[in-house]
C-alpha cells in the first residue's frame, strides 16, 4: 500500500469517525429517554428539527442574534419536554412498549406539523460562525483532510457528554434519574417523584436535541430533512445498546467509520449507495453475537 | 339479547370447529360479504372504488400480514413495505418472463418470493428481541429497496428502475375498470382473511401465541422456536407480498421501488396498533381508520377556509394528535372497542 | 304612469339579462385540481411552485379569464406521497365539470396516475420531470413533459460542459462524475450520459447517494480522490445543499459543479450558505424579473389574493416554474378555444389538443410579459416536449443569475431516437398501438 492510498484511507477513516460523533449526538437523546422510561422515542428526530427551526425562526423573524435565540430555544425545548411527558406519556404509563413507541410516532407528526405551522416551510440557514472547510494546517502537513467544523462539533459533543455525566453522577436529580432508570417502582417506593424525574429526562432530551439541531442545522441548513437524522442514529443505538451513553458514543464512532469505509471501498463494486443499509446490517450481525448491543444491559430472561 | 350464544348447542365435532362458531357472527360475515360483493358495486362511484376501497383492502391485507407477525407471534417488524416490494417485483418478473403466466399464480409466486425473503430476514429473530429486532428489521427495508434498484434484472432492465405492471386478465376477463379491480382485490382479500382466521386458531396459530407470550416457556414445554418464528415470518411475508403485488397491479399501475418506502411500513404498523394487535377484524378496522382519517381530515379542514399552508400542517398535527388520543383512550385498539360492544350487546337490554 | 311602468319594465329586463349573462359568464368555468404539497420534506419547493401556479390563475381571472372563461381550482395535500396523490387525483378529477389538467410535481404521483389520465381523458403536464419517453405523444397521448425532459436536459448538460471545455471534441479524456440521488429520478439520465460518454470519449463515473442524502462525506471523498473535471449533481431535496456544502468541505471547486434544475432553486442554495457561491445548475427559466411578475405583484398581491406568505419569494425559481405552468396552461386553452369555440369552457380532451398544438414563440412570450422567461415551445404529436432547451444559471451568493445568454440544446436527434425506442418498448409491453390523436 503506497503512502497516497494510506493517506486516503486515513482521511476516510477520520471523516467517518467524526461523522459518527454527529450520529452519536442524535443517538444520545434516544438513550436518555429509553434508559429512564423505557420509551423508544421516535420523535427525537422531529425534536431535532423543531429545535433547530425554532432557533433559526426566532433569529430570522425577529432579527435577534443567536446569543438570544439559542437560550430561548433551550427554554422552548425544556417546556416542550415537560409537556410531552405530562400530556402524552403520563396517561400511557404501564402500557405495552409498542404502544408507547406508536405514541411517539404520533408525536412526530404533531411536532413536524407544529414546527412548519409556526415558522413556515421555507428553508433557513443557521450560521454558528464555524467555517465548514478543510483544516488547513493538517492538510498541509500530512495530506489528511479533516473538516474544521467536524472537529469543533466533536468537541461540543464531548463537552455535552461531560456535562451529562456530571448531571448524572454529581447532582441530586442525577441520582434520582439513575434510581428511576434502575427500577422505577423501587424508586417510587423510596419517595422519588417519578413523573418529575421523567419530565426532567424529556427536558434534557429536548436540550440534547437542540444541540444536535444546531450542529446538524448549521451543517445541512435548517429544513425538514433534519428529521431524517434519526434514521442515522438508529443503527448506532442498536450497536451501542439502547441504555448506554458510552455505547452511543462508541457505537457512533464504529458506525460512522465502517459506513464510510464500506461506501468508499466496497460501494463501487456493488453499484454504490450502500450507506443506507450497511450500518443496519452491520448492527444486525453484531447483535447476532451480542443481542443486547455493545454496552446494553444484559438481558436475563426467566420463566 | 341480540348477540347471545346461549342455546346454540354444538352436537357434532364439525359444528364445534367452525371458523365462526356463533351463529350471529356467521350471519354478520355473510351479510358483510354480500354487501361488499353485491351492494357496493351497485352504488359506489369510481372515486370510492379506486381511491378508497381498493387501497383500503390492499392495505388491510398487508396489515393482516403484519398482524400475524406482530400480533400473533410477537415479533415487531418495521420492514413490511420491503416484503410488499418483493411481492410486487416478484410478480412482475413472473408475469414478464413467463409467457401466459396467469395473474393469480403470479401473485401467489410473488407472495412466495416475499415469504422466502421473510424467512431469511426472520433468522435474526431467533437471537434478537424487542426494539433491537424492530430496528434491525429496518435493515430489510433499506436493503431490499437498494437491491431492487441496483439489480437491473429485477426491473426488466428499465433504465430508471420503474416498472409498469401488465393488465390483469383471468380466464379471458380483463380487470381494467376500478370496479372489476375492486372485486378482484376483494375476492383475494376475503379468501386470505378467512384463511388467516382459520390459521390463527390452528396449532400453528396457537404455537405463535405461545411464543409471543413467553418464548422461553414455550420452548421449555416443547414448541420448536425456530420453526414457529420462521413460519410466522414466512406467512406474514406471504400476505404482505400478495398485498404488495396487488398494490402495484390493481392500484398504482406504474411503480418505482420508492413507492414501498419506510413511510408505508410505518403506516401499516399504525394500522395494526390502532386496529388492535392480534386481531383479524382489527386489521380491517385499523386499515379503514388510517386510510379514511387523512381523507376525512383534508375534507374537513378544507371547509375551514384557512389558507392551504395552514390546513396542510393542521392536518398533520391533528392526525398525530388523534393517534396519541386513541392510544391513550384505547391502547388495545378498535378491535377491543368492538369486543366491549359485544359484551354490552350480550347483556342488552338488561345489563344488571 | 304607463310610461314609468314601461321604463321600469325595460330597466328590469336589462337587469335580468345582465344577471343572466352574468350567470352564463360565471358558468364558463374550467376546473384545475391542484395536487400540492405544503408539508413534509419538499414543502419549501411545493409551496413556491403551487403558489406560482395559483398566482397566475388569479391574474388570469382578474384580467377577465381566458376569453371570458374563468379558472377554478381546488387544492389537495399530497405530502409528495404517491398513494395520497392518487387519492387526491381521484377525488378532484370530476369536480367543477371535470379536471382539465393535472400537474403533480412529483415523479411518484405522476407514475401513479399515468394510466389513469389516459382513461379519464385529462392531460397531465410534467414540467421538467417524469418519464422522458412520454415525449412521444403517439404512445402517451395525455402526458406532456413540456419544455425539457430529463434526457434533453442531460444532453444539454453535455453540450454545455463541452462548450465550457472549448468544444465537444475537447471532452475526450475528461472525467465527469454523475453524482445522483439513488432512485428512479437519479437514474433517468443514464442512457443519455452513457451514450454521450461513448460518443465523445469522456470518462463517466456514477456515484449514488442514498436517500435522503443528508450525509455525503464518503461520496465527496471519492470524488476528491477521482479528481474529475466536472461533477453533475443530480439531486433532490436536502441532498443538494449537503452536496454543495460537502464539496466545500473537501475543497472541491463549486465552479466545476453543474446541478440538475431540481438542484437549482433558492431552497437548494441558501442553506449551503457561502459554500454555494459560484455553483451553477441547469434551469428552464431565465432568472430575473418580468412584466408578468410585476403584474402579479401589483394586481394579485395588491388585492391581497397572493398565495405566497413571503412576498420576497415572488419570482423565485420555484414560483417562476409555477407561473410557467400557469402560462402554458392558459396558452393551451387559448389554442384549444380557437378550434372548439372561443369563450367556451372546454373538456380535458379538448385541452389535450391545445397542449399538443402549443406554439409560444418569443413574440408571443413578449405579449404575455414573459419574454425569454422560458424557452420558446412548439409541440406536436411526435414531440410533447416542444423545446428541449435549457439555460445554465449561477448562484452569486444572493440570487441566481443566468450564466448562458442563449438557450442550450443538446443532441436533439439522439434524444428523440431514444424517446422513440423507449416508448416503442413501452407500447409493446403495454400492448398499445401507437397513433396520434386528432
Amino acid at each position: 500500500m503506497d503512502i497516497e492510498a494510506l493517506k486516503y484511507f486515513a482521511t476516510v477513516l477520520a471523516a467517518g469517525l467524526l461523522t459518527g460523533v454527529m450520529y452519536a449526538l442524535v443517538a444520545l437523546g434516544f438513550v436518555m429517554i429509553y434508559k429512564a422510561s423505557g420509551v423508544f422515542n421516535f420523535a427525537q428526530g422531529a425534536m431535532v428539527f423543531f429545535a433547530a427551526l425554532t432557533v433559526a425562526g426566532i433569529s430570522d423573524k425577529f432579527g435577534v442574534s443567536l446569543w438570544i435565540a439559542v437560550p430561548i430555544g433551550v427554554v422552548v425545548m425544556i417546556v416542550l419536554g415537560f409537556l410531552i411527558e405530562r400530556i402524552v406519556l403520563r396517561p400511557l404509563v404501564n402500557q405495552h412498549e409498542i404502544t408507547l413507541f406508536m405514541a411517539t410516532i404520533g408525536l412526530t407528526f404533531f411536532i413536524e406539523g407544529l414546527a412548519q405551522l409556526l415558522w413556515g416551510s421555507t428553508v433557513r440557514t443557521l450560521d454558528l460562525g464555524i467555517q465548514d472547510v478543510p483544516f488547513k494546517w493538517l492538510i498541509d502537513r500530512t495530506g489528511i483532510l479533516i473538516s474544521q467544523f467536524d472537529l469543533i462539533a466533536a468537541g461540543i459533543c464531548g463537552l455535552l457528554v461531560a456535562a451529562l455525566a456530571l448531571l448524572f453522577n454529581k447532582t441530586k436529580i442525577g441520582r434520582a434519574l439513575r434510581a428511576v432508570a434502575d427500577d422505577h417502582q423501587a424508586a417510587l417506593t423510596v419517595g422519588i417523584p417519578l413523573h418529575y424525574v421523567w419530565g426532567v429526562v424529556w427536558a434534557v432530551a429536548g436540550f440534547v436535541a437542540l444541540v444536535a439541531g444546531l450542529l446538524w442545522g448549521s451543517r445541512n441548513g435548517v429544513q425538514f430533512s433534519l428529521t431524517f437524522v434519526a434514521l442515522k442514529a438508529l443503527p448506532v443505538l442498536i450497536l451501542g445498546g439502547f441504555t448506554s451513553v458510552p455505547g452511543a458514543i462508541v457505537g457512533g464512532l464504529i458506525i460512522g467509520a465502517t459506513e464510510k469505509l464500506a461506501e468508499v471501498y466496497i460501494g463501487p463494486f456493488v453499484g454504490g449507495g450502500i450507506e443506507g443499509w450497511f450500518p443496519y446490517v452491520l448492527a444486525l450481525l453484531f447483535l447476532l453475537v451480542r443481542p443486547e448491543g455493545l454496552f446494553g444491559e444484559k438481558i436475563i430472561r426467566r420463566i | 339479547m341480540i348477540y347471545r350464544e346461549a342455546g346454540q348447542y354444538k352436537t357434532t365435532y364439525v359444528s364445534d370447529s367452525q371458523i365462526f362458531p356463533i351463529a350471529q357472527d356467521r350471519y354478520a360475515v355473510a351479510a358483510l360479504l354480500v354487501i361488499a360483493f353485491l351492494l357496493i358495486p351497485l352504488f359506489a362511484t369510481q372515486y370510492i372504488f379506486s381511491a378508497i376501497l381498493t387501497p383500503f383492502l390492499i392495505l388491510a391485507l398487508a396489515t393482516l400480514g403484519l398482524n400475524i407477525l406482530t400480533g400473533y407471534a410477537g415479533q415487531l417488524s418495521l420492514g413490511t413495505a420491503a416484503f410488499m416490494a418483493v411481492g410486487a417485483f416478484g410478480s412482475f418478473n413472473f408475469m414478464t418472463r413467463v409467457d401466459g403466466m396467469p395473474a393469480l399464480v403470479a401473485f401467489i409466486l410473488g407472495g412466495i418470493c416475499a415469504a422466502l425473503v421473510g424467512i431469511l430476514f426472520g433468522l435474526p429473530s431467533l437471537r434478537i428481541r424487542g426494539f433491537y429486532l424492530a430496528a434491525s428489521t429496518l435493515a430489510t427495508q433499506f436493503f431490499v429497496l437498494w437491491a431492487l434498484s441496483k439489480v437491473p434484472w429485477f426491473t426488466n432492465y428499465s433504465t430508471s428502475g420503474v416498472i409498469t405492471t401488465q393488465k390483469v386478465q383471468i380466464l379471458g376477463f380483463k380487470f381494467d375498470t376500478p370496479q372489476s379491480e375492486y372485486l378482484l382485490v376483494l375476492a383475494i382479500v376475503a379468501v386470505m382473511a378467512l384463511m388467516a382466521k382459520n390459521m390463527v386458531r390452528s396449532n400453528v396459530g396457537r404455537s405463535w401465541m405461545a411464543v409471543r407470550d413467553m418464548d422461553v416457556a414455550a420452548e421449555v414445554i416443547g414448541f420448536r422456536i425456530m420453526r414457529t418464528k420462521l413460519t410466522a415470518f414466512a406467512v406474514s411475508s406471504f400476505y404482505c407480498g400478495v398485498a404488495g403485488a396487488l398494490y402495484a397491479y390493481c392500484y398504482l399501475g406504474t411503480v418505482e421501488p420508492e413507492a414501498y418506502s419506510l413511510d408505508l411500513s410505518f403506516r401499516i404498523l399504525f394500522m395494526v396498533i390502532i386496529g388492535g394487535v392480534g386481531s383479524i377484524l382489527g386489521s380491517f378496522l385499523g386499515a379503514g381508520f388510517i386510510v379514511l382519517l387523512p381523507v376525512a381530515l383534508s375534507i374537513i379542514v378544507h371547509y375551514t377556509g384557512l389558507p392551504n399552508s395552514v390546513t396542510s400542517n393542521l392536518e398533520l398535527m391533528v392526525f398525530g394528535a388523534l393517534i396519541i388520543f386513541f392510544l391513550i383512550v384505547e391502547p388495545h385498539g378498535l378491535a377491543r372497542l368492538w369486543q366491549i360492544g359485544k359484551e354490552k350487546l350480550r347483556l342488552w337490554p338488561f345489563p344488571h | 304612469m304607463k310610461f314609468r311602468f314601461t321604463r321600469l319594465l325595460a330597466v328590469s329586463a336589462v337587469a335580468v339579462t345582465t344577471a343572466l349573462s352574468g350567470a352564463l359568464a360565471s358558468a364558463q368555468e374550467q376546473f384545475v385540481p391542484i395536487l400540492s404539497y405544503r408539508v413534509g420534506p419538499y414543502a419549501s419547493g411545493g409551496s413556491g411552485f403551487f403558489g406560482g401556479m395559483i398566482d397566475y390563475f388569479n391574474l388570469v381571472n382578474m384580467s377577465g379569464g381566458i376569453n371570458g372563461v374563468k379558472i377554478t381550482w381546488e387544492e389537495c395535500e399530497t405530502e409528495y406521497n404517491a398513494a395520497r396523490g392518487v387519492e387526491c387525483y381521484e377525488r378532484l378529477k370530476k369536480k367543477g365539470g371535470g379536471a382539465t389538467v393535472v400537474e403533480p410535481l412529483s415523479t411518484g404521483i405522476a407514475y401513479g396516475i399515468l394510466d389513469r389520465v389516459g382513461t379519464d381523458k385529462i392531460p397531465m403536464t410534467t414540467l421538467g420531470y417524469g418519464r422522458s419517453d412520454a415525449a412521444n405523444g403517439a404512445v402517451f397521448p395525455y402526458v406532456f413533459p413540456l419544455l425539457t425532459s430529463y434526457w434533453s436536459q442531460a444532453a444539454a448538460m453535455v453540450k454545455y460542459l463541452g462548450d465550457k471545455s472549448g468544444g465537444l471534441d475537447k471532452l475526450k479524456g475528461k472525467k465527469i462524475v454523475h453524482l445522483y440521488h439513488d432512485s428512479a429520478f437519479g437514474k433517468e439520465p443514464f442512457p443519455v450520459l452513457e451514450a454521450a460518454s461513448k460518443q465523445y470519449g469522456f470518462d463517466l463515473v456514477k456515484i449514488p447517494v442514498p436517500h435522503p442524502g443528508n450525509e455525503q462525506n464518503s461520496q465527496w471523498l471519492q470524488i476528491r480522490q477521482a479528481n474529475p473535471d466536472y461533477v453533475i449533481l443530480w439531486g433532490w431535496g436536502v441532498m443538494n445543499a449537503v452536496a454543495v456544502k460537502t464539496a466545500a468541505r473537501v475543497g472541491f471547486p463549486r465552479e466545476k459543479m453543474l446541478g440538475v434544475w431540481w438542484a437549482g432553486s433558492e431552497e437548494d442554495a441558501i442553506p449551503a450558505g457561502d459554500a454555494a457561491k459560484g455553483y451553477s445548475t441547469m434551469t428552464y427559466n431565465t432568472p430575473g424579473n418580468y412584466p408578468v411578475l410585476d403584474e402579479i405583484r401589483k394586481k394579485v398581491y395588491g388585492a391581497k389574493k397572493g398565495n405566497l406568505e413571503d412576498t420576497s419569494r415572488i419570482g423565485s425559481v420555484y414560483h417562476m416554474r409555477g407561473v410557467t405552468v400557469g402560462i402554458l396552461y392558459t396558452e393551451a386553452v387559448k389554442k384549444a378555444q380557437e378550434k372548439y369555440g372561443k369563450g367556451k369552457a372546454l373538456t380535458g380532451e379538448q385541452i389535450r389538443w391545445g397542449y399538443e398544438n402549443l406554439n409560444v414563440d418569443e413574440a408571443k412570450q413578449k405579449t404575455l410579459g414573459a419574454a425569454g422567461m422560458f424557452p420558446p415551445i412548439k409541440t406536436s404529436c411526435q414531440d410533447h416536449e416542444g423545446s428541449g432547451a435549457a439555460k445554465v444559471q449561477v448562484w452569486d451568493g444572493k440570487a441566481w443569475k443566468a450564466l448562458t445568454p442563449n438557450w442550450i440544446t443538446g443532441d436533439r436527434a439522439a434524444v428523440q431516437k431514444m424517446v422513440a425506442d423507449s416508448s416503442a418498448k413501452y407500447a409493446a409491453d403495454a400492448k398499445i398501438t401507437p397513433g396520434c390523436m386528432k
